[in-house]
C-alpha cells in the first residue's frame, strides 16, 4: 500500500491503470480532462498495456466501448454533464447489451447556461439508464470504487455497466492523500475480464437483435431483475474489497445516526460540509445524522430503511432541479418508500450547489435549527437563491 | 474457366453462406444480395457491426437471426465507432496474448442514411485514425426501412415520402452526395464502388479491401424495388442499367490512384434507367435533361482522375 498526496483525476487514472483497463475510449471535457490526459499519458510511456482511442466525439467514445467490450476487452470511458447527454442514446443500449464498460462520470452541470462546473444534473437526467451508479465523498473512495467497479461489473451474475460518480472540481481538481493498493493485491482482487458471451469467429453469436411486443417486455424484465439483484453481488465485493485493503464501504453509508432524530440524506461530496455541520451540532449536544447513499442504482431500499433507525424529520439535500417534477429525484425515491411502508416521517426537500455553488457547514446548520418555508407554491426551497 | 471457377466457388460453397436464407427482406432486394455476396469474400473469420436499417431489421428479430458470423446492432449513427471498438480490442487483446493472433476480418456495415447523413462523423473519425476496417455502405438511395424517406445519397429528382413531387417541387431538390470522395479524402488504403450487378467486380474489391492493413470504404448500389418502385424481379437489371449510363460508375481509388474497374464503351442515355423506375416517373424530358448533362460532367470528372493519378 503505498500513500501519496495527488490530485484525484491523477489518482483515478492510475487506478484504471491498477485495474488494467485496456481500451480507453474518451473524448475530452471539463473536468473531465485531466483523468484521460494522464490515461494517455500512462499508454504513451508504455506504462499501461491499452490501446487509448482519440474519438470524435461522446457518442463514438461510448460505441466503440460497446464494440471492445463485447469483443471482449476490459474498456474505460469516461466524460461529464454535455458529454454525458451526448452519449445518452448509448448509455441504455450498452446495458441492454449486457456489457460491464465502466464509466467516470465527473459531475457538472448541464447547459445552458453553460457552465462546467459541479452539479447532478447530469447523473440525474441518465438515472434510469439501467446502469449500476455508485457515488463517492473523497478521493480514496473514488479510486477505490473504481477498482470496484470492474469486479461487480464483470462478475458473471451482473454484467452490467457502472458509472462511478465523481463531483467535477470540488474532487477532481483537488489533491489528497490517497492510498494505492500495490498491482498484485489489485490482480488478485480483480482477475482478467472473461466475457460470458463475445464476438468470436469461433463461437459466433448475435448481439443487439430486434425486438416484437411478444419478448420486449421479457427482455426488459430480464434486464432489470439483473439489475436489482446486482446489489448482493455489490454488497459482497465492497466486503471483500474491505478484507483485502482495510478500508470497508457500505451501499449505504451513515454517520451519527445512533441518538438522531433528525438526518440528512445526500450523495456526493457535499456530504463532507454536512458532516462538518452534524460535528458543530454534536457539540452543542445536538445530534443529527448523515445517510449517505454511495450506491443510487439500483437503488438500496432495504439498507436505506434500516439506516433510518429512530429519525423522525429528514432532510433532503440534492444538486439537481426537478424540472417540472414535484421535487427532486432522490426525495421522490424515498418518499415513495416511506408511503408505502407507511412510515411516520416528516421529510424535507432542498436543492444546493447547483452549477457549483459553494454550500456551507454553516447552511446545513442553519437547516437544521431554522429550517427556511418552501418556496412558493412549490414543495421545495432552493437554497440561497435570488429572486 | 476462372472466373467460372470462382462463381462456382462462391455460390455454391454452402459454407460460404454466412447470412443465411430465411430472412425477411422483399422479394427481389438486392440489398440483401449484396450483404450476401460481400460475406462470401470476407469469410467466417469476421466479425460485423450493422447500423440499425433494412438489413439489421430483416435478420434478426429476436430470438431468430440470419448470421453464422459473430454480428452486433448498436445503433444507427455509430457503426463505424462500434467497428473501432472492435478493432482495438482484437489489437490489444492480440498485444496480450489473449487471443490468436490470427486478424479477424472487422466490418462495418451501414445504409446510405446511416453512412451519409447521421453516421458520417463517426464514419470520419473511424476512417482518420485509421482502424483496419472494412466500412459496407449499402446505398439503396433512400431511409427504406423507415418508409422510403429521402437522404443526402437520393438521386436528384427522385420521389420519395419526405421529397414528394408537386406544384412547387421537382422531388429530390439536390444532388446526390459524392460519399466515396468523401472516404477518399480521408486519404485511406482503398475506397472502391460497387454493385451486385456485376458479382466478380464485388468479390475483387472486398478481396483487395481484406487485404489491406487500415481502412477501406465500399460503396455498394443496391437496388431495392419496394423504395424505387420497380417490378421485384428486375433488381439486377436496374443496377446493370445504372453502371452503364454512367450514373454509378465502377471503380477503385487504391492509395490514391482512381481507376475505372467497368469501363462501357458509350453510355447509355440515362433515360434508358430513369424511365422504368416509379420514383422518377414525375421528371420531364426537360429535367431528364439536367440529369443527363450532371452525369456527364461527373463521367468525365472521373476519368480525368483516373488519369491524373496514374502512376
Ligand atoms: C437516432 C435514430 N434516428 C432515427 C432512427 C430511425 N431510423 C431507423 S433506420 C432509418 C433509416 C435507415 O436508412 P439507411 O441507413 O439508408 O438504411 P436502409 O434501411 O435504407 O437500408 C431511420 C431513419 C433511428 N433508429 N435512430
Ligand atoms: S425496402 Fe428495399 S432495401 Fe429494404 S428489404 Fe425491401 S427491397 Fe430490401
Ligand atoms: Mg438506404
Amino acid at each position: 500500500m503505498k500513500r501519496k498526496g495527488i490530485e484525484v483525476s491523477k489518482a483515478i487514472a492510475e487506478a484504471a491503470k491498477l485495474a488494467r483497463v485496456e481500451v480507453v475510449s474518451a473524448y475530452p471535457i471539463t473536468p473531465q480532462t485531466h483523468i484521460v490526459e494522464h490515461l494517455a499519458e500512462l499508454v504513451a510511456n508504455g506504462e499501461l498495456e491499452a490501446v487509448y482511442l482519440n474519438v470524435e466525439s461522446e457518442h463514438s467514445a461510448l460505441s466503440a466501448c460497446v464494440g471492445a467490450a463485447a469483443t471482449g476487452a476490459r474498456t474505460f470511458t469516461s466524460t461529464s454533464a454535455q458529454g454525458l447527454e451526448l452519449m445518452h442514446e448509448i448509455l441504455f443500449i450498452t446495458s441492454s447489451l449486457r456489457l460491464p464498460v465502466v464509466m467516470v462520470l465527473v459531475n457538472r452541470a448541464l447547459s445552458a447556461p453553460l457552465s462546467i462546473w459541479c452539479d447532478h444534473s447530469d447523473v440525474m437526467a441518465a438515472r434510469d439508464c439501467g446502469w449500476i451508479m455508485l457515488f463517492c465523498e473523497n478521493g480514496q473512495e473514488a479510486v477505490d470504487s473504481l477498482i470496484m467497479a470492474y469486479r461487480i461489473a464483470e462478475d458473471k451474475r451482473v454484467l452490467l455497466p457502472v458509472i462511478v460518480n465523481v463531483d467535477g472540481f470540488t474532487l477532481s481538481h483537488v489533491i489528497e492523500p490517497i492510498e494505492f493498493p500495490e498491482q498484485d493485491e489489485v490482480d488478485r482482487f480483480l482477475p482478467p475480464y472473461e466475457a460470458l458471451f463475445k464476438l468470436d469467429p469461433e463461437r459466433p453469436v448475435t448481439f443487439g437483435a430486434y425486438g416484437m411486443p411478444e419478448i420486449y417486455t421479457e427482455a426488459k424484465y430480464a434486464q432489470e431483475m439483473a439489475l436489482v439483484s446486482s446489489k448482493k453481488v455489490i454488497k459482497e465485493v465492497m466486503e471483500e474489497f474491505g478484507k483485502r485493503f482495510g478500508r470497508e464501504y457500505k451501499v449505504v453509508e451513515t454517520y451519527n445516526m445512533e441518538n438522531s432524530k433528525v438526518a440528512f440524506v445526500s450523495c456526493g461530496s457535499i456530504n463532507e460540509n454536512i458532516k462538518t455541520a452534524i460535528d458543530l451540532l454534536k457539540k452543542d449536544g445536538l445530534d443529527v445524522g448523515l445517510i449517505s447513499l454511495r450506491l443510487f442504482r439500483p437503488f438500496p431500499s432495504e439498507e436505506f430503511l434500516e439506516s433510518l433507525k429512530n429519525v423522525k424529520r429528514l432532510i433532503v439535500v440534492e444538486r439537481s432541479m426537478p424540472q417540472g417534477a414535484t421535487n427532486t429525484p432522490i426525495f421522490n425515491e424515498i418518499c415513495a418508500l416511506i408511503f408505502t411502508r407507511k412510515l411516520d416521517l416528516t421529510v424535507e426537500n432542498y436543492i444546493a450547489g447547483l452549477g457549483g455553488r459553494d454550500v456551507l457547514p454553516q447552511e446545513f446548520l442553519e437547516l437544521v435549527v431554522n429550517p427556511p418555508e418552501k418556496d412558493h407554491g412549490r414543495e421545495y426551497k432552493v437554497l440561497g437563491v435570488r429572486g | 474457366m476462372k472466373i467460372l471457377k470462382t462463381l462456382e466457388k462462391y455460390m455454391e460453397d454452402p459454407s460460404l453462406e454466412l447470412v443465411a436464407s430465411g430472412h425477411r427482406a422483399c422479394q427481389g432486394c438486392a440489398e440483401v444480395l449484396a450483404l450476401r455476396m460481400a460475406f462470401k469474400v470476407l469469410g467466417k473469420n469476421t466479425i460485423v457491426a450493422m447500423a440499425t436499417g433494412c438489413m439489421e431489421i430483416i435478420s434478426t428479430p429476436l430470438p431468430i437471426t440470419c448470421w453464422r458470423l459473430p454480428w452486433i446492432h448498436v445503433a444507427f449513427e455509430n457503426t463505424a465507432a462500434v467497428a473501432s471498438g472492435i478493432e482495438s480490442a482484437i489489437r490489444i487483446l492480440m498485444a496480450k496474448g489473449k487471443i490468436d493472433k490470427k486478424w479477424i476480418n472487422v466490418v462495418g456495415v451501414a445504409g446510405d442514411g446511416g453512412t451519409s447523413d447521421i453516421g458520417l462523423q463517426a464514419l470520419s473519425g473511424a476512417l482518420e485514425r485509421g482502424h483496419r476496417l472494412i466500412y459496407i455502405c449499402l446505398d439503396n438511395e433512400a431511409y427504406m426501412n423507415t418508409g422510403v424517406q429521402r437522404s443526402s445519397s437520393t438521386p436528384y429528382g427522385a420521389s420519395t415520402t419526405t421529397s414528394p413531387p408537386g406544384k412547387k417541387s421537382i422531388g429530390q431538390s439536390t444532388w446526390k452526395k459524392d460519399m466515396p470522395k468523401i472516404a477518399v479524402a480521408h486519404n485511406i488504403p482503398y475506397v472502391a464502388t460497387a454493385c451486385p450487378s456485376y458479382p466478380f467486380d464485388l468479390f475483387n474489391k472486398l478481396k483487395k479491401a481484406k487485404e489491406k492493413d487500415g481502412p477501406s470504404y465500399i460503396h455498394i448500389l443496391s437496388v431495392c424495388p419496394t423504395g424505387w418502385r420497380i417490378p421485384s424481379e428486375m433488381a439486377i437489371e436496374y443496377g446493370r442499367l445504372a453502371v452503364r449510363c454512367g450514373m454509378f460508375p465502377l471503380y477503385e481509388v487504391e492509395d490514391g490512384v482512381y481507376k475505372m474497374t467497368f469501363k462501357p464503351d458509350t453510355l447509355i442515355p440515362v433515360e434508358e434507367y430513369i424511365k422504368g423506375q416509379g420514383r422518377f416517373r414525375h421528371l420531364t424530358e426537360k429535367e431528364i435533361k439536367e440529369i443527363q448533362q450532371r452525369v456527364n460532367s461527373e463521367w468525365e470528372k472521373l476519368n480525368k482522375l483516373c488519369e491524373i493519378t496514374k502512376p
